[in-house]
């Protein structure tokens, strides 16, 4: 059996470390370290309620957006709010826009690199996926980042800028949209769809879309333009190396439901098991009989949390806490929000394989083209002229949470007033949920589940990859962003 | 390119942030980044968001720089210095090492041809500093605006330069790439450095220039709640006539400012921005006047031009300040043709 500390990752936003304990090429066991804490809990205590909505986007410049309107949901819920139509809408492309973008900077610079490695050089497909996709140097992050860059030309108009806007507020948004200002979008959002037509999926995005079982998956993939395509190019890939066999955690999947239309999100809240349940978060709790943290004797909801640092905590591995849906681990992000949602391809992959790292990187893809042509339709009902933002005061004493969906999975704020100040504010994010430590139970996390009886084929076998390939592959499928994780 | 001999190597490293000074810099444009770099001749030895090299790769990196194998003409660390707790800086250990990830930026800063805080956080402790600084944080050298910082207010690095720090949260893709390109070109001097070691290029300018609510704020049109349309200095918070930047010359993601976006400036290049003393999207006022006025500008005139200025308020600039929209809209002067 031996030991190996893995780390520090890249291609993942912030700071991670893997410990494995490996026997004959099998992982026996792993633990999932968060290595960094910065403790905005602790600086939001005292502050202005409002304030919050400066210092959350600020945990993550990857997740702004999602951490402003996690806040901005909690706001509202304590000041009785509704936002006008306009900021709904306007609230849900500025996410969107955020979200679909970390969906496309995740598949081209953060996971497709890892098949242009040399531990691949032997396969048969390694040398159009080096030249498509190796890190810096492949055709792909050529092109697709003046294309990133333009599709952020919406966060320009309507939220001022990404990261780290403002223009998110508990009643809608502060940027009123005119007529002119509704054209640029959709001349923007046509211009990208235009690329992932023609690019990343060679088809039109009503027929990835209408993509229902795992077999019209593979049918689609005999299209010559299919095949032809980025994602054809991965799914290649995928079945070339079973990464359908890679990766499974405990296959319960969770989502906090985002993008509301009239108050109704379009992708819904809930829990997916292999049947659809609600979604009670009174039942959540968060463990820390494993982190680096002190006084907590027992999982707390969220409003009951604390977070007080302890290096020396005995148990302790890292310094995230560990999230629990009625004691049950839980996997968030596309995967998970598709299954919820029901959608018949995700559901059809999810019964078969359970949650593995191809699915993960097709939920995400898919999610592209369903998010996108919801956009089209949400910049279409922007009704210049009529309001963006309502108001209201903040009570003096009060409790309140926003729950939504970040690229990632589910993100929740959960926060209470006092004297008019932020007597507690409490955040879980979605690599909380995946990356989490053991619990009081001694039951691993997401990833530390999905990594646990992994083969490794290739560790050890080529210089310069000394991090088993399946792990990098594993860890990656899950888009963690660690500086959220912690915050 | 001729003019470049060597290839510059770059290494960029990140501690207590968020990554979102990377994310921005991802979206330049016209050109990319990649291309940006390619052009000044620099070579990225290693960036976290970017490179192929994981784990023990980078730490093999990182140990060749140190025995002086590979020359490490620029380092950019994003996010600010952890200290915490106690001292020990365990609050960051370097994945995959023993070792607080405060002494590998020390020790490579020492290597270092030019050191660059890229974002408030490097440069001065930034948000990671606010409520009681919970993680000891501080910038490379500086903690808020005092000198001192991880590397002390003595410290240059072998190009006779101080930190550089390119402050901002985040920071606008342009300001890394111009100042890398004046790197790259040995046009950096101090001179090119303001008072607190930021590029003169992007802080000789006031994120007042080229405000679109200049002509509400030259009548004291002010809005009064968010999505208002007129100036955000009376009421909303917004340091904009004191922040320095270009960020309305330049614009960001192609068409946006804090500004134009409908929010207030923060002013986030400055040091202790994350702490102003007050709520940030209120203007705390004495006897009714903002405090916070220009700082050039003699305050009694101030005061007096904006009585003036207030009484002279068109009607069209009084109730679209107050306005999410333009509802009366500039007048046309026609001649009717006789």
């Amino acid at each position: 059996m031996s030991r190996r500390i893995v780390g520090p990752f890249n291609r993942v936003e912030g700071d991670l470390e893997v410990q494995l304990s490996i026997e004959d090429g099998l992982v026996k066991n792993a633990w999932v370290v968060s290595p960094l804490y910065r403790g905005f809990e602790q600086i939001l205590q005292g502050k202005d309620p409002m304030d919050a909505l400066v210092y959350v986007p600020r945990i993550c410049g990857i997740c702004s957006v999602s951490q402003s309107v996690a806040a901005a949901n909690a706001l509202a819920s304590i000041q009785g709010l509704t936002p006008p139509p306009n900021g709904e809408i306007a609230t849900n492309l500025i996410l969107a826009n955020e979200n679909i973008t970390d969906h496309l900077t995740h598949f081209y610079l953060f996971f497709m690199p890892d098949f242009a490695r040399s531990v691949y050089q032997n396969e048969p497909w390694f040398s159009a996926a080096e030249a498509r996709f190796k890190a810096i140097k492949g055709t792909a992050s050529k092109q697709m980042l003046p294309v990133r860059a333009e599709f952020l030309h919406l966060m320009g108009l309507l939220a001022g800028k990404w990261p780290h806007s403002l223009a998110l507020q508990p009643g809608g948004t502060t940027r009123s949209i005119e007529i002119q200002e509704k054209s640029r979008i959709l001349s923007l959002l046509f211009s990208f769809r235009q690329f992932l037509q023609q690019t990343l999926f060679g088809d039109q995005l009503e027929n990835i879309i209408a993509l229902d079982s795992a077999n019209a998956l593979a049918k689609w993939l005999e299209r010559a333009e299919s095949s032809r395509s980025d994602f054809g190019h991965f799914l290649h890939i995928a079945d070339a190396l079973s990464l359908e066999t890679l990766g499974r955690a405990s296959d319960h999947f969770m989502s906090y439901g985002v993008y509301p239309e009239q108050g109704k999100p379009l992708f819904t809240r809930g829990i997916w098991n292999g049947a659809y349940s609600e979604l009670d978060h009174s039942l959540i709790r968060e463990d820390i009989s494993h982190s680096w943290m002190k006084f907590q004797n027992e999982p707390k909801h969220p409003f009951e949390g604390v977070t007080i640092p302890s290096a020396d905590a005995p148990d302790g591995y890292t310094w995230c806490k560990a999230p629990r849906l009625n004691g049950q681990v839980m996997e968030v992000g596309a995967l998970a929000r598709q299954a919820v949602n029901g959608h018949p391809l995700i559901r059809d992959l999810v019964s078969k394989n359970g949650g593995n790292v191809r699915d993960r990187v097709i939920a995400r893809l898919l999610e592209i083209a369903l998010v996108v042509t919801a956009m089209e339709d949400w910049a279409k009902a922007l009704t210049p002229k009529d309001p963006f933002c309502s108001h209201a005061k903040i009570p003096d004493e009060v409790e309140g949470y926003g729950m939504m969906e970040a690229a990632r999975g589910s993100l929740g704020h959960w926060l209470k007033v006092k004297n008019g100040r932020i007597l507690n504010y409490q955040i879980i994010a979605p690599t909380t949920w995946n990356f989490s430590p053991r619990d009081a139970d001694g039951i691993p996390g997401a990833l530390e589940q999905a990594l646990i009886n992994t083969q490794l084929q290739h560790a050890e076998t080529s210089k310069g990859d000394k991090i088993p390939i399946e792990v990098q592959h594993i860890v990656r499928s899950f888009d963690p962003c660690m500086v959220c994780t912690v915050h | 390119m001729s003019q470049f001999k060597q290839a510059l190597n770059l290494l960029w490293l990140q501690s207590g942030g968020c990554g979102g000074c990377s994310m921005s810099l991802l979206s330049a444009e016209s050109p990319d980044v990649f291309s940006s770099l390619q052009s000044v001749n620099i070579n990225l030895l290693w960036h976290p968001s970017l490179s192929e090299q994981s784990g023990c790769e980078l730490l093999e990196l990182m140990q060749s720089i140190i025995a002086g194998d590979i020359k490490l003409d620029i380092l950019c660390l994003e996010g600010s210095v952890i200290q915490g707790p106690d001292g020990s800086g365990l609050f960051h250990r370097l994945s995959g090492t023993e070792s607080p990830m405060r002494d590998y930026i020390k020790t490579l800063s020492l290597l270092a041809e030019n050191v660059l805080a890229v974002g408030s956080c490097a440069a001065f402790g930034g948000i990671t500093t606010g409520g009681g600084n919970p993680s000891e944080a501080c910038g490379l050298q500086y903690y808020g605006s005092k000198t001192g910082g991880l590397l002390g207010k003595d410290f240059y690095s072998k190009s006779g330069l101080p930190v550089i720090n390119i402050s901002g949260c985040p920071t606008h893709p342009n300001w890394i790439i111009e100042t890398l390109s004046q790197i790259a070109l040995s046009e950096m001097d101090l001179a090119g450095l303001d008072e607190l070691n930021r590029p003169r290029s992007y802080t000789d300018h006031l994120v007042h220039h080229a405000c679109p609510r200049n002509e509400y704020y030259e009548y004291k049109a002010s809005a009064r709640k968010a999505s208002d349309l007129g100036c955000m200095m009376e009421n909303m918070g917004c340091l904009g006539t004191i922040a320095h930047a270009d960020c309305n010359t330049r614009l960001w993601n192609g068409e946006g400012s804090c500004l134009r976006g409908g929010y207030a400036c923060i002013n986030c290049t400055a040091p202790d921005f994350e702490e102003p003393g007050h709520s940030f999207a209120q203007t705390p006022k004495v006897a009714g006047i903002p405090i916070g006025l220009p700082i050039d500008m003699p305050k009694a005139w101030f005061v007096a031009l904006a009585s003036l200025s207030k009484a002279a308020t068109p009607v069209r600039l009084r109730r679209n300040a107050v306005a999410d929209h333009i509802v009366v809209k500039p007048l046309h002067k026609i001649k009717d043709k006789e």
